[in-house]
């Protein structure tokens, strides 16, 4: 990672490597708040913001940080950072902070922020963490919005609250797929995504674990 | 790696530090967002209480829900007895300080429901309720009351409000639940919530409430039609859970008491 540029760390994180769809991280939450277009852009906001101060905060502490007790501080670096991102939601955006609910709180326990600070912040100067912190934010949230788009459009017909397909049930012709606001549903956009992704960069595509042998012995008939 | 970093001493002191540093940060936000969260808390209960009497439209500012909402009588109602009572009784000054569901889950002010008649599925019912009622020149013209019970995953909280006859629906919403959203969430479909309108709760004795949740809609010449709601398509549970809440709380052990004895004048 030495030796990245600014623009590299800020923008590689959104499509070429992006948390949720190369490293598979941060997927419970991708799971439960992507039912409304404006749920996710809060949570979407709380977790660039988290992530990039967590990142910031953890670099600059960097070389005063002792090996034995890191994981603990970043975690108490990050724990601080959530509860304050979850008051100011409470005091600013109330009506938002009732429906995202528990899932601010868990965003200590998402993996991106962890794994940005222990993977990146800390080797890093601030200024490229600080950076990295919004590109992986940012590359989270393009991930959560497609899903939410998907799900919000064709679960409940609308957009942004907005109804754009009229609902059979307020007397339109459009029967809402209820599968789409259950969370499993996530899980299947997310792969489609990670599907399509990998199509468009094929770089993307693991190497496969194994080769399968040709068939040498003959079997038995 | 340097040594010097990773002593005992070092590793203590970068410990307190940070720990002291991080108690500051979080603290002050706590307390300086502090008014603006309460805030914010008493009038989302305000726009519920309105919310639910149908006296809110789309779009109301703060202050004009500050300003309807003074309209109301917060009053607390002993609920065996039916009768008020006063702040002093729970240990507040200002009715609006009272927290009916903290109550519950003490057992000085709450008493356990035998579980043959929890069909609200709670447990336990705080001793005193807190109502808001509404009266114009003298003449009680609405009154509003909590409601809570279980769905399917969760403890459903609400308010009904019900016209000056006291048997007429005027409204009916839930503020907090976690059912499942497009199933069991639609409780919150305000077209849902339209029906409820006009129906009545109770139909010959003032005790027994007759709310029922029926499957496939309700026809305009259904025998007890003013008593039936709509229940939620795919949501059997939640629709039950609602059927059984809504009933349990107009009920003998729920605000019957005290609206028999508001019927007849007698507080």
């Amino acid at each position: 990672m030495a030796g990245s540029s600014a623009k590299q760390v800020l923008f590689e994180p959104i499509f070429s490597n992006n948390p949720i769809a190369l490293q598979i991280l941060g997927i419970c939450s991708a799971l439960a708040v992507t039912t409304s277009m404006s749920v996710t852009i809060v949570m979407c906001l709380a977790v660039i913001a988290v992530t990039a101060f967590s990142n910031l905060a953890v670099s600059l502490v960097r070389t005063q940080i002792p090996g034995s007790i890191r994981i603990i501080v970043q975690m108490t670096i990050i724990a601080s950072l959530v509860i304050v991102v979850d008051q100011i939601l409470k005091a600013y955006a109330y009506e938002i902070s009732k429906q995202l609910s528990v899932f601010v709180g868990l965003i200590i326990t998402n993996c991106i922020v962890m794994g940005r600070a222990e993977g990146f912040a800390m080797n890093n100067p601030p200024l490229l963490s600080f950076l990295d912190g919004i590109g992986n934010g940012l590359g989270y949230s393009v991930m959560l919005l497609f899903v939410a788009f998907f799900r919000e459009l064709l679960g409940a017909g609308s957009l942004f609250g907005v109804g754009l397909l009229p609902v059979v049930n307020e007397g339109g012709w459009y029967v809402p797929n209820g599968l789409l606001l259950l969370p499993p549903s996530a899980f299947f956009i997310i792969g489609l995504a990670i599907w399509g992704l990998r199509a468009w960069k094929p770089e993307q595509v693991e190497e496969p674990d194994y080769k399968m042998s040709r068939h040498k012995a003959k079997e038995a008939f | 790696m340097a040594k010097a970093k990773d002593t005992v001493s070092r590793t203590l002191m970068v410990a307190l530090v940070l720990s002291i540093v991080f108690s500051v940060v979080v603290s002050t936000a706590a307390v300086m967002l502090r008014p603006a969260q309460i805030q914010n808390q008493n009038l989302d209960i305000k726009t519920n209480i309105l919310s639910a009497a149908g006296m809110l439209e789309p779009g109301t500012s703060a202050q004009e829900i500050e300003e309807k909402f003074e309209r109301f009588d917060v009053r607390l109602v002993d609920l065996d007895s039916g009768e008020f009572v006063e702040p002093s009784a729970v240990g507040v000054q200002d009715p609006m300080k009272y927290d009916m569901y903290k109550a519950a889950s003490d057992p000085q002010m709450s008493t356990n429901i035998p579980s043959s008649e929890d069909k609200a599925g709670i447990k336990r019912r705080p001793n005193v309720a807190k109502v808001y009622t509404l009266s114009e020149n003298g003449e009680l013209v609405r009154v509003v009351l909590p409601i809570h019970g279980y769905g399917l995953w969760s403890t459903l909280y609400g308010f009904i409000s019900l016209e000056g006859d006291l048997n007429t629906i005027e409204g009916l919403g839930f503020y907090s639940h976690a059912e499942t959203p497009g199933l069991g969430g639609e409780v919150d479909n305000p077209r849902w919530k339209q029906q409820w309108v006009g129906k009545e709760v109770y139909a010959d004795s003032p005790s027994e409430p007759q709310i029922q949740l029926v499957k496939g809609g309700v026809n305009a010449d259904a025998r007890d039609k003013e008593h039936k709601v709509d229940a939620l398509s795919g949501a059997t549970l939640t629709s039950r859970g609602v059927q059984q809440l809504v009933n349990y709380w107009m009920g003998e052990r729920g605000f019957a008491p005290f609206l028999k004895k508001l019927r007849e004048g007698e507080v």
